[in-house]
């Protein structure tokens, strides 16, 4: 541990953990309960007003290594070994009511949803000030002059009024800024960011990342910053600390991590994962176009979509881009007929599709074939993997018995599953491998276009990577075409041959992979593409200072 | 305020006397399929043909059974609620004070069973699976499967008999002072709470379970909240619209449903008085209690169904 050995002088050190261990109970399906070591021995030391990233995937530990520092454990987790001396004394030793008067006073807590993490019932005001006023640190006055100037300081509209809303009244970027606040109102002197970032779009990102940034850095507080983008964590810490399955694998400065790391595991974290992908020529006429689609929801109150036209090409792929309400997800709706567009036509074989799912025959329905972000809500978790798959073959093939057996076995084999995975249940898959069987249930109807909504968005990096070289070998096996949905350029570049950014439900900017993505750009496809965090020290203050538009959702 | 919760409170409102309409006209249908004459059960068995004819000609039962219902609801409307056949008075006047003794009765138990079942419910989720959530939980059980009746004599046996300390018939008249009011319905509100209380509770309970797993609850607790204050503050309030719902079902037992106590200490309510009716084939009696009975059970639905409107900040705050 290189940079850690000198901050050892007791005054200067905040936080220190030593030998942390920390265990739970699991109960697998069919099995006996047994317990699990989640934390392994991890130390570290944090210094005051310094900023520690943790990172890893999920699984490593380091939510529950930040939890760890207010003597908390989520659900039946334990902590059962090692030393957390914070201020300069063991919290881990100390009864509960000690524990309570450091929470919220001396460590705040930013969670990963704000939407879920803000109490839906009580006013933002109420809650950003609760801990202060629970603690004595201020009065009501006071603590709520404190939280105006705090709001003011995140760059929050209205932050005069904004305290009076609820939750539900103010978007996801600014609520994750109102919790940011709300962590500092007390002042403390640690908070812990548990990926603050991740659920926004990458055009929020910047701007909660840049606030949360100067927030730090004008008050002083120390942090542990939880995420699984070393790219972003690298814009914020002074130090990084990477874990694998609740073991320490590297810590260093940050610099140190990202330009010189010791570890091939952090190495492979690094290195950029491009997957290599030759753009392909739009072949001859595309066998799906959508043309001048208008589709609104709440009977024309609201319009997602506004004179959208694309082609796909016969086993190429289209990449829809937007953040979050630009309507590529609508887009899917419209094209499978889920939701009938208000004008305009969807062209299938040089044939016009009904629009409503109603009006489609059975084969259309074959032909187009979808897969969501959440794998694991898309399947029926009571049914085995079999089952699962074989759905289609019987709907669509009319196929029982063992020739449909011997076809499942075959889409194991193409999703690079055994046959063994046939008799399991969702509930026994990891989270990558759920996104597979779903690629085969889609592939078992023998589509000609499978749309994917934002498939890898939920899974980690690395096995996000694995599931989109799958996608690229079984287009070429297959001869399938994808609708590529996601807000992830990076993405993009490594699967897509054309690529439409959308933005407030139009197609601001349609072609080929290589035009879409080289100047001169458009205003928004300019602010999408810069807003994508590099693994550079000093990107954040660049891309800022760079930008020609505000985002929209922010 | 704003227009959502205006259109889903009139909504609710317009579907209330909808029901109410439609309750009226099974009421009426219901008391037309019983078996026996009107005019016989009031004449009884030596009347004469002529005066039996005269009689009915007389109460319009030769009308078709459409204007009769037209005439019986006009009359609702407008407070008439017709005439006793066994006793000749009028229905509204002799209602009316009963009336009142069961909402008396009703009030003072639903005082003292709400509040309590909803602090054993957020007792029973602060010690959850521990001795205090089990003996709340055990105790309001047991107190809800003994029949009310067995209740009542218990209650009877002990504290009026045994301790002495209050009546064990529960005799009300106009003009009696509230203190000795009060003594004389402790027993009948004890019964009725100890009736109620099990099933507010676990409602309670299980609908504040239920949201102790949102992030928030976390949030709360990383705030260095105390767990009880974190139930009160951060919880009930995401939970009180199912708790609303079981308490308003309750309140409507509370009234409806007391027949078995107020005959256990004599007790002259509505339930009394409809026990006293249907024996003696009083069918206007019967109508009107039936009619009432089920204004309240709707009343208090839309109620319930008000407060958790009114309780849901997205409904109260739109974007």
């Amino acid at each position: 541990m290189p940079d850690a050995a000198a901050g050892r002088d007791r005054p200067e050190s905040l936080l220190e953990m030593r030998k942390l261990r920390i265990e739970a109970t699991v109960y697998p399906p069919g099995e006996d309960p047994k317990n699990i070591t989640l934390v392994h021995d991890v130390s570290l030391t944090l210094k005051r007003g310094r900023v520690l990233g943790l990172i890893g995937e999920s699984g490593a530990g380091k939510s529950t290594i930040g939890l760890a520092s207010m003597g908390y454990g989520r659900g039946g987790v334990r902590i059962t070994g090692g030393e957390v001396v914070l201020n300069g004394r063991d919290i881990l030793r100390a009864g509960s009511s000690t524990t309570r008067k450091l929470r919220g006073r001396e460590v705040c807590y930013v969670a990963q949803s704000a939407a879920a993490a803000f109490n839906p019932a009580h006013r933002l005001m109420d809650q950003v000030v609760e801990a202060a006023l629970l603690h004595g640190v201020a009065g009501r006055a006071e603590a709520e002059r404190r939280a105006v100037a705090l709001f003011r300081k995140l760059s929050l509209p209205d932050p005069e009024n904004i305290g009076r809303r609820f939750p539900h009244q103010v978007s996801g970027g600014q609520l994750q800024r109102v919790m940011t606040a709300m962590a500092l109102c007390p002042e403390p002197d640690l908070i812990v960011f548990d990926e603050p970032t991740t659920a926004l779009d990458v055009t929020t990102q910047i701007d909660v990342l840049a606030a949360i940034k100067e927030a730090i850095r004008d008050t002083r507080v120390a942090a542990l910053y939880i995420t699984h983008d070393l790219a972003v964590v690298a814009q914020v810490s002074d130090e990084i600390m990477v874990l694998r399955h609740g073991r320490l694998v590297e810590w260093g400065g940050t610099r140190q991590i990202i330009k010189e790391p010791r570890q091939e595991y952090t190495n492979a974290l690094v290195s950029v994962h491009e997957i290599s992908h030759d753009e392909q020529q739009p072949g001859g006429t595309p066998f799906l176009s959508v043309k001048n689609v208008t589709a609104s929801y709440g009977g024309g109150l609201v319009k997602v979509l506004k004179d959208v036209s694309v082609d796909i090409f016969p086993g190429q792929t289209l990449a829809v881009v937007g953040e979050s309400g630009s309507g590529k997800s609508t887009l899917a709706r419209a094209i499978t007929g889920l939701l009938p567009p208000e004008k305009g036509s969807v062209t299938f074989g040089g044939r016009k599709l009904g629009n409503r799912l109603s009006d489609r025959s059975k084969d259309d329905l074959r032909q187009l074939q979808m897969i969501y972000q959440m794998a694991d809500v898309a399947m029926n978790p009571r049914q085995p993997v079999a089952t699962i798959i074989g759905r289609p073959l019987e709907f669509y093939f009319g196929l029982k018995g063992a020739e449909r057996d011997r076809r499942v076995a075959e889409l194991l084999e193409k999703i690079e599953m055994g046959k063994g995975f046939a008799d399991r249940y969702p509930a026994e898959l990891s989270g990558g491998q759920k996104q597979r069987v779903c690629i085969a249930r889609a592939l078992a109807a023998q589509p000609r276009l499978i749309i994917c909504d934002e498939v890898t968005s939920a899974l980690d990096p690395l096995v996000a990577n694995g599931i989109l070289k799958l996608l690229l070998d079984l287009q070429k096996e297959e001869g399938v075409a994808y609708l590529f949905i996601t807000h992830d350029l990076a993405t993009v570049k490594s699967i897509a041959d054309s690529i439409a950014v959308m933005y407030r439900g139009e197609v601001v900017r349609y072609g080929q992979k290589s035009k879409v993505l080289s100047p001169p750009f458009d205003a928004y496809t300019d602010l999408l593409l810069s807003s994508v965090p590099e693994m550079e020290i000093g990107w954040l203050e660049k891309a800022i200072g760079g930008r020609r538009m505000a985002s929209a959702g922010n | 305020m704003s227009s959502p919760i205006v259109r889903l409170v009139a909504q609710r409102l317009a579907l209330g006397l909808l029901l109410l309409l439609a309750v009226s006209i099974l009421i009426f249908a219901g008391t037309q399929i019983l078996p026996g004459d009107v005019a016989q059960s009031i004449l009884g068995q030596s009347a004469t043909p002529e005066s039996l004819a005269n009689l009915r000609e007389e109460l319009g039962l030769n009308d078709p059974a459409w204007q009769r219902y037209l005439r019986w609801l006009g009359g609702v409307v407008t407070g008439d609620l017709g005439t006793a056949l066994s006793s000749g008075q009028d229905i509204a006047q002799s209602i009316g004070g009963r009336l009142w003794n069961t909402l008396f009765l009703a009030f003072w138990a639903a005082v003292v069973s709400v509040p309590l079942a909803i602090l054993l419910g957020l007792l029973a989720v602060r010690y959850r699976n521990g001795f205090v959530d089990k003996l709340i939980s055990g105790l309001a059980l047991a107190s809800t499967s003994l029949p009310e009746f067995f209740v009542g004599y218990l209650l009877v046996f002990f504290f009026a008999v045994k301790l002495q300390w209050f009546p064990g018939i529960s005799t009300v008249y106009d003009g009696m002072p509230f203190g000795e009011r009060m003594m004389a319905i402790a027993l009948p509100a004890a019964a009725l709470t100890l009736v109620v209380l099990a099933h507010m509770m676990r409602m309670t309970r299980a609908a504040i379970l239920n949201v102790m797993q949102s992030a928030y609850i976390e949030t709360a607790e990383l705030k260095g909240l105390r767990p009880f204050d974190i139930i009160r503050k951060h919880a009930f309030p995401n939970a009180v619209a199912p708790v609303i719902n079981v308490v308003m079902l309750n309140l409507a037992f509370l009234i409806v449903g007391v027949v078995v106590i107020e005959v256990i200490f004599v007790y002259p309510g509505m339930g009394q008085y409809l026990v006293d009716h249907v024996s003696k084939r009083d069918v206007p009696v019967v109508q009107a209690v039936g009619l009432i009975f089920a204004a309240v059970y709707i009343g208090l639905n839309i109620i319930a169904d008000i407060a958790a409107i009114v309780a849901n900040p997205r409904l109260r705050h739109p974007r």
